[in-house]
């Protein structure tokens, strides 16, 4: 066990920590939450300076036009950009962490020139349409339906859940080819133009207030054979090759993140002589981060020996989905009163003027963390998947 | 960086688990159950054979020039078989030995070292173990440690008070008055009290994480055999759920204890006290918590005496005990955050 990095690691980290203090503070404004064409604006243009001085797509294989870079060299990579505040990938997700490495791996020649180029580059934004109204941790039990007609499939159905909807160029689509029982054996992945006629958004508001994501209803859309990534009816495999290129760096961000809010929080309840109580609680949280982020080692670690993720990427995601929440409700509760307005507040020392975490990101923090035990698979699930895949219990 | 177990510790942990598995199944050590010497002197001496006292010490001074991560790795077996005796103290006792040449015979086990931490205000003195004892380390305040040899120890036990019932039947209890002998050989040199607390912290941990895994296993082992309703108990969500939130809290508590055995072996990787003190916050957490699980899945048997897995829950609360107030260890992590 040995927690030092290698002189060549070391090297990778220093060489990109002195392009990200030249490049972040040359940045705009970030742009307000619901704003999303100016989001678009935004992270497509930190894409492009990261495409220019060769830091995108660090983790994309080689041949997909990326680095190639090994676990470790991700890990350090995602560390040192949350580190400078970089921004976060936001509507290049699906693209750089999703469609595109299952593109590099599944695609054509021709297909992987004509899609990839462009996300690197921050040019095109993908959305993913894979869960439905009646599909979410049942994914296998998708109905959005395909029918070929000759070099076309014609697509009806809906999907949920689809981030940055609107602002997307394209998006990676699970339809039902086989016949309705088919579960996974009848599912085809398509790249599907989000211009092409028949496709209408609807905007969905979430408990923060904000349109982070949306419906899509498809009415007789017709897409070429030619979108079709993989065989048709082997788009289950398809959307799965991605997970294995996950190396436990998924959570990196959001983690070192909330060290720092821990650390804001401590301060502020310090100058506030907050009791013995709320000491231990601030306490037993860094305790549980700093577990966490020698966990997300481990894991990494675990990667860069097997080339395949372990144990830990489940055990992660659980501890981390519920830590912040503690973490969420222990700050809104020290703001007190500041902690029901979502407007920020001039004076007092939960306004970020006076260097702490001001009341407004206490709010937001507090209200998204609940959407961490749902998304990317509710804690319910996932302590199913834990029980049954890891520990072996048997399915009920 | 690569945080995984290398080979050596991979082969340390598996010579480990074979002398446990030899010298510690736990019908024979439950034999000893309530008695007054649960240490054996043959299996101390066996531990000491196998490195388990001296394996962080110098080769120059008899040791295997190892570290404290591998000492974790070796207590952490040491904790999954619920091995009784003052296991910590023997092991920084030996480290103690230059200094104090009371302890010289702790490193190869022939030499059986207990440690208290005597409470404030001249109330007596629960000591684990004494009647087996022939050294003790008495950590006092400030970083203080005094060091009773066999002489001492030998009068502390002629007017020490024996606990009839102690809540681990394998960690006997003795209330030493506060007006007991005096101790004179104290190691008053900088950074030996803060080299104790740390191994204390980070070892004590490895082995709540022995138990914290160790109880894990025995609940899902149980959950897959034990059928109602015609099927597995552990087919059951409500059981499903308890067993994956058992793993959680044993490998994350893994994590931040061997995070802290190397933190203390590299210091330039971070803090040693704030990772030490969080190592065994968690871990004593996860000990406590998964071997109380245990108890619940186990059902009715679990209540009682018959099934060992009330050993587990007992031994977790003694060391959480020596690790002192979770709340203490958790502010120390919010200072030093």
């Amino acid at each position: 066990m040995d927690l030092r990095y290698t002189a060549q690691e070391e090297r990778f980290r220093a060489e990109l920590r002195g392009w990200l203090e030249g490049a972040v503070p040359s940045l705009p404004d970030k742009p307000p939450a619901d704003d999303w064409p100016a989001r678009r604006t935004y992270d497509t243009h930190w894409q492009r300076l990261l495409f220019d001085a060769g830091w995108a797509g660090v983790d994309w294989p080689k041949e997909g036009g990326g680095r190639g870079a090994g676990p470790v060299e991700q890990l350090v990579y995602a560390e040192e950009l949350a580190r400078a505040h970089a921004p976060y990938v936001g509507v290049n997700f699906v693209g750089l962490l999703h469609a595109g490495p299952t593109i590099a791996v599944e695609g054509t020649p021709a297909q992987r020139a004509r899609y990839l180029p462009p996300i690197l580059r921050g040019e095109e934004v993908w959305c993913q349409g894979f869960s439905e109204p009646d599909a979410g941790s049942d994914l296998a039990s998708l109905r959005t339906r395909a029918v070929r007609d000759g070099d076309q499939y014609v697509v009806n159905g809906s999907k949920t859940w689809t981030s940055h909807a609107e602002v997307a160029d394209l998006c990676e689509l699970l339809v039902r080819t086989g016949p309705e029982d088919s579960r996974h054996r009848g599912i085809t992945w398509l790249a599907v133009p989000m211009d092409t006629p028949g496709i209408e958004i609807r905007p969905m508001r979430t408990i923060a207030g904000t349109t982070e994501f949306a419906e899509l209803f498809f009415d007789d859309v017709r897409v070429p054979v030619a979108n079709r990534l993989g065989e048709e009816d082997d788009g289950w495999r398809v959307a799965m090759v991605t997970l294995s290129f996950e190396r436990g760096t998924a959570f990196v961000g959001e983690l070192l993140s909330s060290v720092e809010l821990l650390r804001s929080l401590r301060d502020v309840a310090a100058q506030q002589g907050a009791p013995a109580a709320v000491t231990a609680r601030i306490g037993h949280l860094g305790a549980e981060l700093d577990a966490l982020w020698a966990l997300t080692r481990r894991n990494v670690s675990q990667a860069a020996r097997d080339g395949v993720p372990g144990i830990g990427g489940s055990v992660f995601k659980l501890a981390f989905s519920e830590l912040r929440q503690r973490l969420g409700d222990l700050g809104l509760e020290l703001a007190g009163s500041a902690g029901l307005s979502w407007d920020e507040l001039a004076g007092g020392p939960w306004s970020a003027a006076a260097g702490g975490p001001g009341n407004a990101e206490l709010v937001d923090t507090w209200v998204n963390s609940f959407s961490r035990t749902i998304a990317a698979g509710t804690s319910q699930i996932q302590r199913n998947i834990v029980a049954e895949r890891i520990l072996g219990l048997p399915k009920g | 960086m690569d945080f995984e177990l290398s080979r050596d510790q991979v082969a340390l942990a598996e010579l480990v688990r074979v002398i446990v598995a030899g010298r510690f199944p736990i019908e024979r050590v439950r034999r000893a159950e309530g008695g007054r010497q649960v240490v054996d002197d043959d299996d101390w001496a066996a531990l000491g054979e196998a490195g388990v006292f001296s394996l962080t010490l110098p080769e120059d001074a008899g040791g295997a020039g190892l570290g404290m991560a591998d000492a974790a790795v070796v207590f952490e077996e040491l904790g999954r078989g619920v091995v009784p005796g003052p296991l910590v103290a023997t092991h920084l006792a030996a480290r103690l030995a230059a200094r104090a040449p009371a302890l010289s015979g702790a490193a190869g086990g022939s030499m059986v070292v207990g440690a208290t931490r005597p409470p404030s205000g001249g109330q007596p003195w629960l000591v684990e173990h004494l009647d087996s004892l022939s050294a003790l380390v008495v950590r006092g305040d400030g970083g203080r440690l005094t060091v009773a040899g066999p002489a001492e120890v030998a009068a502390l036990a002629a007017v020490a008070r024996p606990i009839e019932r102690s809540l681990d039947p394998l960690t006997p209890l003795s209330l030493v008055p506060a007006a007991g002998p005096a101790l004179d050989s104290v190691i008053d040199e900088e950074g030996a009290g803060r080299e104790w607390d740390l191994g204390t912290r980070v070892l004590t941990g490895a082995l709540c994480v022995g138990i914290a895994a160790a109880t894990c296993h025995l609940a899902v082992e149980h959950a897959k055999h034990r059928h109602q309703f015609g099927r597995p108990i552990g087919s059951f969500q409500a059981v499903k759920h308890l067993c994956a939130d058992m793993l959680v809290r044993a490998e994350t508590a893994r994590a931040a204890v061997q995070a802290a055995a190397v933190t203390v072996d590299q210091p330039d990787v971070g803090d040693p006290e704030r990772a030490a003190a969080g190592g065994a916050l968690l871990a004593a957490e996860a000990a406590v918590a998964n071997a109380r699980t245990c108890v619940q899945v186990f059902g009715g048997m679990g209540f009682t005496w018959e099934v060992p897995v009330h050993l587990y829950l007992m031994r977790a609360k003694v060391l959480a005990a020596s690790l002192g107030p979770a709340d203490v260890l958790a502010a120390t992590v919010a200072d030093r955050y």
